[in-house]
This record gives structure tokens, sequence and C-alpha cells, in this order.
């Protein structure tokens, strides 16, 4: 997981210095020149205020969504039934902290710490998927996660990994594999259910009908409506469209869940068979932006929960950062 | 012939001891002080739920114990036979850590010990086992070393987790007099006493070598009963949790 389909805007836009407004034409030409013959730009390179600035936001949006949609997981870890699914969801989650890291670790190549990316998380300036701000009641949450969202990131996971930034490409890449892993055994666990008891079935359906529409708001609003998406497909920093991307999972996934006689809560979604394209009952838009803005079930205890770490954490970041420093034993 | 009784006890205790710490370790994903120390709870989480998993098979297929996964996660609390340092809740990452360390010596030691066992299952074990503990100690030792020599606050916070967990651990080594001597006597493994002295020679170094002062272990009352089915007030809530989805349906797969 969990790269979020959409990237916000970042609340408080600061001004643009004049430099950074206006790049060096020529050297903007030479650089758009670049993408258009498929080249990877690498951290030295010249880049356009914009899209270094873009790119970080992107990354560290992704990142943050690792980390925290390790949280809602996470808390299922200790009720895991059985040591097959616990031992799978512990690897699975430990991966998506690793995730984390290497995307950290790519965004600060364009010039942002690791520790300022945090504090713009917590601080509530930098954002990450919205998804998670939805709470995972049962263990068949557990396993929709694990199928379906899972599913949904790697579908714009993989798009991104054809993008224009070398580290990140190459942070993808890697996730993606491991990815496809966790698809697996969100696919297994959510299959148990599906065709396990009654009791297992309708805990399954019952966290479908209420993940179909943080799902459905996965990918961002309708193109219609999008802001800001042309320079940046210019530039690969995005590689599709919302609704492409959003139409490419359900064009993969609905038959699955179908073909497992689960139904999901949008009785007007189908393929239409002229123009190849799946139909749906738009989701609520004003509910996503109300989650975005800190409305949704989580939004607050996600943050605490990572603040706690932080705050816990310090005294060992800070030792950490000494690796040379001696105490000095008293005397007597 | 080794005694089958004697044999399970042995079992029981040492897979209870790290199907508890693993998910004690499990606990710290997503919360750890910096990401690469979550990744590694995680990792170690993994090894001794792996290792508790291969205990539980050794006695389901040699022994006629139960499946895995039903003797795991729905025995009664007063079945269970770790030891009350596993049982204590993470605290902060100093306890956790502190722990980790006394109880992955321990680990050791006893795994170092049954490569040589009359028992053949116990050899295949812990040779297969030795790699993982060698990092799970590794990963131990420059903790501790780091974070008591870097700060003030790190050494107190080292040395008090050290004064408040030796106790505990030393518990690990609690007799068994029903079967210890059988086992011995067998050699199937070299007893509680014997492994004792070697953890003592293991942890000792590293903790000079941090500048940590190992309490006098004459005046330390190694805290005992986890053996004999008596538990802190700890473990039933832990139980109850981990066997929460299981027991929705005992018959049923998940």
């Amino acid at each position: 997981m969990y790269g979020g389909g959409y990237i916000f805007d970042e609340p408080n836009g600061k001004q643009l210095r004049e430099e950074q407004l206006h790049d060096d034409p020529e050297k903007l030409v030479a650089f758009e020149e670049r993408i258009t013959r498929g080249e990877k730009i690498e951290p030295g390179d010249w880049m356009p205020a914009e899209y270094r600035r873009q790119l970080i936001r992107l990354i560290e949006q992704h990142a943050h969504s690792e980390i925290i949609g390790a949280l809602p997981e996470g808390t299922w870890i200790t009720r895991a039934p059985g040591f097959k699914r616990k031992l799978a969801l512990i690897a699975k989650v430990q991966d998506e902290i690793g995730h984390g890291q290497l995307l950290y670790n790519a965004a600060e190549t364009l010039g942002k710490s690791r520790e300022a990316m945090i504090n713009d998380l917590l601080s509530g300036k930098s954002k990450y998927s919205n998804v998670f701000n939805y709470p995972a009641k049962t263990w068949a949450d557990v396993t929709v996660i694990g199928f379906l969202i899972d599913a949904a990131a790697i579908v714009n996971q993989v798009a991104n990994a054809k993008g224009s930034y070398g580290p990140y490409c190459r942070a993808l890449e890697r996730i993606c594999y491991e990815e496809s892993f966790h698809l697996k055994q969100g696919h297994d666990a959510f299959i148990e259910l599906a065709t396990g008891t009654p009791e297992q079935k309708a805990m399954l359906q019952d966290a479908l009908n209420r993940w179909w529409q943080p799902i459905m708001h996965f990918f961002g609003p309708p193109d219609k409506t999008s802001q800001h998406s042309e320079k940046l497909m210019q530039w690969k920093v995005k590689m599709a469209s919302n609704d492409e991307m959003r139409n490419q999972f359900l064009d993969s996934y609905v038959p699955k869940i179908w073909e497992l006689g689960m139904t999901l809560p949008d009785p007007a979604l189908h393929k239409n068979p002229d123009t190849g394209r799946w139909e749906y009952t738009d989701p609520d838009w004003n509910e996503f932006f109300r989650v975005i803005n800190g409305g949704g079930p989580c939004n607050a205890e996600r943050l605490q929960v990572r603040k706690w770490a932080e705050e816990e954490g310090r005294w060992v970041r800070k030792a950490l950062m000494n690796p040379t420093e001696r105490r000095s034993l008293p005397v007597a | 012939m080794i005694s089958n009784a004697a044999l399970t006890d042995l079992i029981i205790k040492m897979a209870d001891d790290e199907l508890i710490q693993g998910h004690r370790n499990s606990e710290w994903t997503g919360l750890g002080p910096v990401m690469e120390e979550d990744i590694a709870f995680s990792s170690m989480a993994q090894d001794k739920i792996g290792h508790a998993w291969a205990l539980y098979r050794i006695l389901h297929e040699n022994l006629g114990g139960e499946d895995p996964d039903r003797f795991a996660f729905m025995r009664p609390e007063k079945d269970f036979r770790c030891s009350h340092l596993v049982e204590m809740p993470n605290g902060g990452y100093d306890f956790s850590l502190m722990r980790h360390f006394l109880f992955d010596h321990a680990e050791t030691v006893r795994y170092e010990s049954l490569q040589d066992s009359s028992f053949e299952p116990f050899q295949l074990l812990s040779k297969k086992i030795k790699g993982e503990l060698k990092y799970h100690t590794l990963h131990a030792n420059a903790f501790i070393m780091q974070l008591s020599k870097a700060s003030e606050e790190g050494y107190a916070r080292m040395q008090t987790a050290l004064n408040d967990t030796i106790a505990l651990a030393a518990g690990v080594f609690e007799p068994s007099a029903a079967h210890e001597e059988a086992l011995m006597a067998e050699k199937v493994y070299p007893g509680e006493k014997e492994l004792y002295h070697r953890w003592l020679d293991r942890i000792y170094p590293v903790l000079v070598k941090a500048s940590l002062n190992l309490p006098d272990m004459n005046t330390i009352t190694p805290v005992y009963g986890g053996r004999q089915g008596f538990h802190t007030t700890h473990l039933a809530p832990l139980l109850k949790e981990m066997g929460e989805v299981f027991n929705l349906d005992t018959e049923a797969s998940w």
C-alpha cells in the first residue's frame, strides 16, 4: 500500500520567491525535452522549482500514507486469527513501514529532511491518504484493506513508477514488488471469509459496504473538477488521471468481488458495454473534503498515535544522533 | 527413553515464552521511536512467533499435542507456562529494549544447548534459528550500548530498566522440579541452573561495556510462578485479545 491516488494541496500556500516563479527558460526547455525523451531526472539535475515542490509534496504524502496506513491494520496484529494470519499481517505492516522509510529517503533527495516531513505531518500541514481516516472495525475490514486498498494503491503506484523522477521510480518499483504479495495475502484472507460461514460472509459484506465509499474516494475527485493536473502530467509527476485510475481499478477488481458472491453498495455500478468504461453513482465528494480537512472519524486518533510515538521516542532519536559522544563517568 | 510428560513440559514453557514475547514485540509495529526500530521489532516478533509455532508443531507431531492454532489461541490462562518477564506490558522503549536484551540472550543460551540435545527435533530447530538469534542479540547489544553511552538520560533510563527487569529475567530460569532431572539425565538439555549461569556470562560483558551495573544477583529474588501456571494480571487480557477473532468461531477457517 498505501499511496493515495490523490495529492492534496497544502493548506498554507506560501508565496514562492522570485527565482522560483521564473525558471531559467533555456534550462526549462532542456528539462522538458529530457522528460519527453523518457529520461529520468536525478537529484543533482536542474529542475524547475515547481517540479521540485510538487514532487516533495507527492512523495511526502505517499510516505505519510505508509506510516499512518500501518495503524488501522496494525491494531489487528494482536488479534489476527491463527499463526498464518498473524505472521502474514505483521510482515505486511512491517513492509509498509519499510516503504515509508524508502519514500522519506527518496523525498530527502529533493531537499526536505525526514524530521521536517514528520513535523509537517504532525502539525497537520502535510496530508496523507484520506482512506486511513476510517476505522478498521472488524477482522473483515483488515481483509478488505489488504485486498482492495492495496489493489487500488498498486494501480496508482504502477503508474507512478513510470514517472520522471529517478529516486521515486526506483523506490516504487521495489514497493510494487512487495505490494503484489500483500495483495495476495489480502485476497486470500478475503476469499476465506467470502467462502466461509454465514457469519463470516455477513462480516465481510458489512466491511465492504462501509469501505466502498472511501475506496471510491481513493483516487480523488473526478477529472472534471480536479485542478493542476496538466503541467504535472506533462512533467510525468502524475501519470494517469483520477478517473482513469479509478476505472482501471473497477475493471480489475469489481468482477473479482462479484465472482465471490459479494455485493457492492451501489446499484448503478456497471460496465457500459459500448464505452467499455465503468459507470457508478458519484460518491459524496463533500464528505471527502470534510474528512481531508480533519472531520473524519479517525483523523485526530491517527495523529495522536503518531505524536505519542514521536514524543516517546525523542530521547532515543537524540541518543542515536550522537554516535560518538561519550557520557563521562562521574569521578566519584 | 525420554519422558513425554517432561518433554511436553519443557516445550510448552519455551513456546509460550516465544509466543508472548513475540506478541509484545509486535505491539511496537507502527509505534517505534524511529522507523528502523519499528521494523526491527516487527521482524523479531515474526521470528519469535515463528519459533513458538515450530515448537507447538513439534508437540503436535511428536508428542500427541493439539493443533498449534487451537493450542495457542484457545488455551485458558492457567494452562500457559510463560515467564512473567514476557507478560509485562511494553511500557516505554527503555523497558522493551532491556527486556529484549535479557530475553534474547536467555533464549540464545537455551537454543545453543539444544544443538546437541538427545531429542532430535530440538537439534534441527536450534540449528535453524541460530542465525536469527544472532541478529536479535546483535541488535540488542548495539542499542543497549549506544543508548547507555550517548547521554545522561539514556544511561539513567537503561540502568533503571535493568534494575526493573533483572528479577523478572532471572525468573525465566525457574526450575521445573517435576521434570528437569529426567531431562538432564537423558541429555535433552542441561537444566535451568546451568543455563542461568551461561546467561549471566553472556550479559555481563555487554553490561560492563555499556557501563551499566548488574545488581548483585545474590540479593535478587527471581520472579517465579509462570512455569507453574501462576501469572501476572497482564496475561489474561493479552490472551483474550489474541483469541478475539479466532474464538468467534473456533470451527471456522480464518
